[in-house]
C-alpha cells in the first residue's frame, strides 16, 4: 500500500491505544475551530489548536482602506463586542492625526462600550450554559440580552455590528430620552443578572463539572500571557481599563474582580461580576456626563497622518485588544496589526486540557471566553 | 398553491433585488460626506506610491524625532499626568538609558513617549537584550507581535510589543522590541531564507504569534519548536499574504 501513494502522503505508525479526534472546525462544542485531540480512553492525552477557519484576512484588507472606510469592516471579527474592538482602533488613529476627542463623546463611547460588553458576555454566557447543559441558561441570558440590544439599537440604529465609534468621537448623538430609558432598562438588567447566582453559579451541577478542571497556576498565566478573565481568575489583578486608563475610566467608580484558584469555577463568574461592574460604570458616567456638547470633531474628508505608529489597547469582552497602527503619511495605515484576548488565551488550551476527562473538554473551552472569530481576524 | 407560492418568490426577488441599493445609497449619504470622496482620492494617491516611497531612503532615524513631540503633547491633555516640560518622559526615558548603558550601540532607541518605548536591535543581539529585559527589566510577556514588509527597503520588520502583569510600575508601560531580516524576494513557503531568532524560548507567549508572523509574512523563527501554519488554509500556495506584492483582488 504504501508504495503506491504519492510521494507527499505518509503513513503514520499509530499508538493502538491513542485515538485522534478532531473536534471541529464545525463542530458545535468548539465554535469555529477545529481542536485535534488525541484521547486515551476518556483522557486527553494531548490537544493542537487549530484556528483560521473564519479567517478573513481582517489586517490585510485595513491595508487598503482609509482610517474611515476601515471602521465598518474591523469591528467584524466581533460583532456583539464591535465598539470595543474599533475602541483602540479609534484611539491609534486619533493618536496618529492629532485629534482631540470632545467631553461628552467620551462618555457616550464609555457607556456605549459597556453595553457592548455586557451583550457580548450574555451571549458568551448562553452558549456555555448550554454546553454544560443548562438549557435555562440558554434562555435567560438570550432574553435579558435584548434589553442592552434595545439601548443599543437606539444610539446606533442597529442591534450588532454597530460602527458607532469613529476616529474623533462618534457617529451620532444619544437620542433625547436616553438617560432615563437607559437608567430603566439597566437597573432591571442588573436586577436580573444577580438571579443567576441562584440558577447557575450556585448550581450543583457546574461546580461538579468545572471545579478542579483545567487549572491554570498564576505564574503559568503570566508566562503565557493570557488576558481578560482567564488572568483575574488566576489571581493576577490586571484590567486595562484600571492600569492604563483611556478616555474617561480614571473618572468613574467601579473595580475589578479578582479570583485565586483558576480553574473553570473561578473563570466562570469574572465575566459575570464584570457586567455587575459595567452596570455601575454605566450609572455613574450617565450622572457625570456633561448634559450637551459636540460628540465628534470634524475630519477632513481623506485624513493623513506622518511617519507615526501608535500602539494603543482597551479591555474588551475577553481581555486587553490592542491595535498597532503604522501611518507612513498616506490616507490608508500601511500596516494595521489587532492583537486579540481571543488569540493571546489560546495558547493555554493545550495546556488545559492535557489530562482532562473529554467530557470536561466544553467546560475548560468555553471557561475561556474564547471567541474563535475574534482570533482568527 | 403552487402559482401563488411562484408570484410570492417572484415578489420577494424583486424586493431582495431592489433593497441593496436603495440602503447602499443610504448609508452613504447619512454615514457622513468624508468616504464617497475618499474613495477617489484613494486611488489617485496608490498611483502615486512609487513617487513617494523611493525618496526617504533612510530606514530608521529619520521618523523618530518627529514622532517624539508630536504625539507627547497631546498625550499629556488626555491623562492629565504631570509632565510639564517638552521632556521625554522620565520613566520611559530611565528604562530606555538602562539597556542602552548596558548594550551601548546594539540597542538603538527609535522612539520614546508617554508608556511607549521602542527599541531597535539587530537579529544577533534580540536575544541577549531580550533576556535583559526579562530578567532585569521585569517585562514578562509579549502581547503581540506584528511583521511588517518594507519592500523599498528590502527588509521585513518584525516587533515584539512587551508588557509587564508583575510589576506594577510597568502596567502601563509596552516596550516594542523591533528587529529585521533581509527581505527574500521569492519566499519558498515554509523554506524561507528570511530567518530570525525565535524568542520563544525567552517570552513563551510569543509561541502562537510567531507562527502567525511565520505564515503571514514567510519569517522563518530559528529555534521555534513548531513552525506550522496555524491560520492559513494547509494547502495555500502562494506568496504570503501580509507581504506588500501580495495585492487583493480589484485592488
Amino acid at each position: 500500500m504504501t508504495a503506491q501513494l504519492p510521494p507527499g502522503l505518509q503513513l503514520e505508525k499509530v499508538d493502538e491505544r491513542i485515538m485522534t479526534l478532531n473536534v471541529g472546525p464545525q463542530h458545535p462544542g468548539s465554535g469555529h475551530m477545529r481542536l485535534i485531540i488525541q484521547v486515551d480512553g476518556d483522557y486527553i492525552v494531548a490537544c493542537d489548536p487549530d484556528p483560521g477557519y473564519v479567517h478573513r484576512g481582517e489586517e490585510k484588507m485595513a491595508e487598503y482602506r482609509n482610517y474611515i472606510t476601515n471602521i465598518p469592516h474591523l469591528e467584524r471579527p466581533v460583532i456583539h463586542d464591535s465598539c470595543n474592538i474599533l475602541y483602540p482602533y479609534c484611539l491609534a488613529v486619533e493618536e496618529i492625526l492629532g485629534l482631540e476627542v470632545p467631553e461628552r463623546a467620551k462618555y457616550v463611547r464609555v457607556i456605549a462600550s459597556e453595553l457592548n460588553r455586557c451583550v457580548y458576555t450574555m451571549y458568551w454566557l448562553a452558549i456555555y450554559g448550554i454546553f454544560l447543559g443548562h438549557s435555562t441558561m440558554f434562555m435567560w441570558p438570550t432574553g435579558d440580552r435584548e434589553l442592552l440590544i434595545d439601548l443599543l439599537e437606539k444610539i446606533t440604529g442597529a442591534r450588532v455590528t454597530h460602527a458607532y465609534f469613529v476616529p474623533g468621537g462618534v457617529r451620532n448623538d444619544l437620542p433625547a430620552n436616553f438617560e432615563d430609558v437607559c437608567l430603566r432598562q439597566v437597573n432591571y438588567f442588573e436586577k436580573r443578572i444577580k438571579e443567576y447566582a441562584d440558577i447557575f453559579y450556585d448550581n450543583p451541577i457546574l461546580i461538579s463539572r468545572t471545579e478542579n478542571t483545567g487549572i491554570l497556576s498564576r505564574q503559568d498565566a503570566i508566562r503565557l500571557g493570557t488576558t481578560g478573565s482567564v488572568l483575574r481568575a488566576s489571581g493576577v489583578d490586571f484590567d486595562i481599563r484600571k492600569k492604563e486608563p483611556y478616555d474617561v475610566y480614571e473618572n468613574l467608580d467601579f473595580q475589578t474582580n479578582v479570583l485565586q484558584s483558576g480553574d473553570s469555577y473561578a473563570r466562570s463568574p469574572i465575566p459575570w461580576l464584570d457586567m455587575l461592574e459595567s452596570c455601575r460604570i454605566i450609572r455613574d458616567a450617565l450622572k457625570k456626563m456633561p448634559k450637551s456638547g459636540a460628540v465628534r470633531v470634524k475630519l477632513k474628508p481623506n485624513p493623513k497622518g506622518g511617519d507615526v505608529e501608535v500602539y494603543r489597547r482597551v479591555e474588551s469582552g475577553r481581555g486587553a485588544l490592542g491595535m498597532h497602527v503604522i501611518s507612513k503619511s498616506k490616507p490608508e495605515p500601511y500596516r494595521v496589526k489587532i492583537s486579540v484576548g481571543s488569540f493571546r488565551n489560546l495558547i493555554c488550551m493545550p495546556y488545559l486540557l492535557r489530562g482532562e476527562k473529554l467530557g470536561n473538554m466544553p467546560a475548560v473551552y468555553w471557561s475561556l471566553n474564547y471567541w474563535p472569530v475574534e482570533a482568527d481576524r | 398553491m403552487s402559482s401563488s407560492d411562484t408570484t410570492e418568490t417572484k415578489d420577494t426577488k424583486k424586493k431582495r433585488t431592489r433593497k441593496p441599493r436603495t440602503t447602499k445609497s443610504k448609508t452613504k449619504k447619512s454615514e457622513e460626506p468624508t468616504p464617497a470622496p475618499a474613495e477617489t482620492t484613494t486611488t489617485e494617491i496608490s498611483t502615486t506610491v512609487p513617487d513617494e516611497t523611493s525618496a526617504p531612503a533612510e530606514p530608521e532615524p529619520a521618523p523618530a524625532p518627529v514622532e517624539e513631540i508630536a504625539p507627547e503633547t497631546e498625550e499629556k491633555v488626555e491623562t492629565g499626568d504631570v509632565v510639564p516640560q517638552v521632556d521625554l518622559p522620565k520613566f520611559e526615558k530611565s528604562l530606555a538609558d538602562k539597556i542602552t548603558q548596558k548594550f551601548g550601540s546594539k540597542a538603538e532607541v527609535a522612539y520614546i513617549k508617554q508608556d511607549r518605548i521602542r527599541i531597535n536591535v539587530k537579529k544577533e543581539d534580540i536575544k541577549d537584550i531580550a533576556s535583559y529585559i526579562r530578567d532585569e527589566l521585569n517585562f514578562d510577556h509579549a502581547e503581540s507581535v506584528s511583521g511588517v514588509d518594507y519592500p523599498d527597503e528590502n527588509k521585513i520588520e518584525v516587533v515584539y510589543h512587551l508588557g509587564s502583569y508583575t510589576d506594577p510600575d510597568l502596567s502601563k508601560q509596552i516596550l516594542a522590541l523591533a528587529t529585521s531580516a533581509p527581505r527574500e524576494a521569492d519566499p519558498n513557503p515554509g523554506r524561507d531564507s528570511t530567518r530570525l531568532p525565535s524568542l520563544r524560548e525567552i517570552f513563551y507567549s510569543v509561541e502562537f504569534h510567531e507562527r502567525e508572523c511565520f505564515e503571514m509574512l514567510g519569517v522563518y523563527f530559528d529555534d521555534h519548536p513548531d513552525n506550522r501554519r496555524l491560520l492559513l488554509p494547509e494547502d495555500w500556495a502562494d506568496i504570503p499574504p501580509l507581504r506588500k506584492d501580495f495585492s487583493i483582488k480589484g485592488r
